[in-house]
């Protein structure tokens, strides 16, 4: 007792079990870290602001830094008039894309997956490098020919259109594949004594398993169907198909006409919502998915 | 790597991979074919008929000033971008890191970006810097310094620049932090009692043990720069002025789309698949290497 408590720490010396994590410096880095956020979040602060004034109060610059009164009326024009189209219909062309986008290559990338790891048959390594070679290419490298494709199977201005091109390819497979390696074996033994048949197994262990994984991948390939944006501007030409994130570029007018400043800020923010929504309140499970993913 | 246990029969896997091999047949190695395919000829003028060129289409590019001008505003762009996203992103993983209390309330401010897709970025920042109503280029007015990314080249160059790096500062930090989290503390406290500064220690233990991380991050970041900022370049300058911001993949879709030059788009898309399969490739060799060490 007496022993450690008379040694006093000399002056500047680390606490226990952390460096320099006191004083001044600890003071110092909260301000740092308020700047960088404060810079980080200033492009997304001055949009929400521009949602809430007039638009005369934006084109006699210098715009106010402070929200103005006008919230309501500004996303009510937004929502249920827009500007070519009302973004109510653009929020549920982009719903409808991230959700198939995400819900299709889970689907198709557990199955092949399952195939993968789980049976042997005739040309299972050729399919292999065929799903793999994939893994390569963003679909902005094939964009012309692919768009033929799609325009000769008339699926311009159709969901399928938007949703299918972009849901072949392997990263989810790639992924689903590594983690079922991890599965014990004694799992697949037991399902085989007691007669399970394959898809029995597949419902009732590989997939509840693979849940973690699965939410994870949601989130990341919502927010990648979400954010697209070359593919759906080729593809709808139609304003009643197109998504939010192309959608905003269209409001903006063509000639030297002001833009309606308001109407596209809140169209912004509006954009930006749901995958905001989605990757904060599923934060942990978003982190250990993209640094899984990626690495 | 193959499971000890597998199941019989060939009909019910076959069935199982079909949808992907489909969709990926369909979507992926009948266009890409088609890109090679058509970068060999070149159709007439009336889109009549095409004649085969052979590599013509790429020797055609190679020799092209605004080809080659292309290829080096991409290679600007897409170190800078890289630059500009990893270095602060690294400065503020550092600080959170520093942080007991209050770092996972501002990792939760700093994803937010994350979430905010290339174009609608690119709208943020136009409206910040527009040249009739933007706030910061008003202020920078008033400075005495006349704004204006329509005309100046530069100006142009570095707006897309930050607009395209700002969502990646999120990015790039969430690995940063986490690699920090897994630096062994034993490391640094022994470097600590051995006398060394903060940045000493900084550039000396924690950078190098970094490194992995660091050039996992220029790779994906690079290739961030070079295919998902269309976006941004679309909404904010179209490419222009001139060709000042014109990087390869807007090219191909200008020449593309826009041009209706399909024989040198084509060519365009075979290069780009080039350069991401290199990308690729280095990449994978970095992980395995990685998995040994």
């Amino acid at each position: 007792m007496s022993g450690v408590s008379n040694v006093k720490p000399l002056k500047g010396d680390p606490a226990p079990g952390m460096v320099e994590k006191k004083g001044s410096s600890l003071w110092l880095t909260h301000v740092l870290m308020l700047i960088g956020i404060f810079f980080v979040f200033f492009p997304i602060w001055l949009a929400f602001v521009a949602s809430t004034v007039t638009q005369e109060a934006i084109v006699t610059p210098p715009m106010p830094l402070m929200p103005g009164d006008h919230f309501f009326e500004n996303y009510k024009r937004a929502l249920f008039s827009g500007v070519n189209i009302p973004v109510t219909t653009m929020l549920i062309n982009s719903l409808i894309m991230a959700l198939g986008i995400a819900f299709g290559k889970i689907v198709i990338s557990l199955l092949s997956a399952f195939a993968i790891v789980y049976f042997r048959f005739p040309g299972k390594s050729l399919f292999f490098w065929i799903i793999f070679i994939t893994l390569m290419l963003p679909v902005e490298v094939r964009i012309v020919p692919t768009y033929e494709v799609v325009a000769g199977f008339g699926m311009l201005n159709s969901y399928s259109g938007l949703i299918f091109p972009l849901i072949a390819s392997a990263t989810a497979t790639f992924l689903f594949r590594q983690f079922f390696m991890t599965i014990p074996d004694e799992l697949a033994e037991a399902a085989r004594v007691d007669g399970a048949r394959p898809m029995r197994f597949f419902i009732d262990i590989v997939v509840p398993m693979s849940r973690t994984n699965i939410a994870a991948l949601f989130v990341i390939l919502f927010i990648y169907g979400w954010n697209q944006y070359l593919w759906p501007l080729l593809i709808t030409t139609e304003p009643d198909m197109n998504t939010i994130v192309m959608g905003i570029k269209q409001m903006f007018p063509s000639g030297d006409d002001t833009a309606d400043w308001p109407v596209i800020m809140a169209t912004s923010i509006l954009a930006m919502i749901p995958p905001v929504i989605v990757v904060v309140s599923m934060q942990k499970l978003f982190i250990s998915g993209l640094v899984d993913s990626e690495k | 790597m193959e499971k000890r246990v597998t199941f019989n029969g060939w009909l019910l896997p076959f069935c199982l991979i079909f949808p992907q091999i489909l969709i990926s047949a369909v979507f992926f190695f009948y266009p890409a074919g088609q890109a090679v395919w058509q970068s060999l000829f070149i159709p007439d003028p009336f889109g009549l008929s095409t004649q085969f060129v052979g590599l013509e289409n790429f020797e055609y590019l190679l020799s092209d000033k605004f080809y080659r001008a292309s290829f080096a505003t991409t290679a600007l762009f897409s170190t800078l971008v890289t630059v500009v996203s990893m270095v602060p992103a690294l400065f503020l993983a550092v600080l959170a890191d520093r942080l007991i209390k209050g770092a996972s309330t501002y990792r939760t401010l700093l994803i937010w970006p994350y979430a905010v897709a290339p174009a609608i970025a690119g709208v943020l920042w136009l409206f910040m810097f527009n040249t009739r109503v933007g706030v910061v280029s008003w202020y920078l007015g008033q400075l005495g310094y006349d704004w204006n990314h329509v005309l100046n080249e530069t100006e142009a160059m570095g707006l897309v620049v930050v607009s395209s790096a700002w969502g990646r500062i999120s990015y790039n930090f969430l690995f940063f932090f986490a690699a920090l989290q897994a630096v062994p503390r034993s490391v640094i406290e022994a470097a600590a009692i051995d006398g060394a500064r903060f940045w000493r220690r900084f550039f000396t233990i924690v950078l190098p043990l970094l490194s992995p991380t660091t050039f996992f991050l220029l790779v994906v970041n690079i290739v961030y720069a070079f295919f998902e900022t269309f976006g941004v370049i679309h909404t904010i300058t179209a490419g222009g002025p001139q060709q000042a911001t014109t990087i390869l993949v807007y090219k191909v879709f200008k020449d593309g789309f826009v041009g209706q030059d399909l024989g040198s788009s084509a060519a365009q898309s075979v290069i780009l698949l080039v350069v991401v399969g290199t990308l690729t490739v280095l990449q994978f060799k970095f992980v395995e290497k990685k998995v040994h060490y």
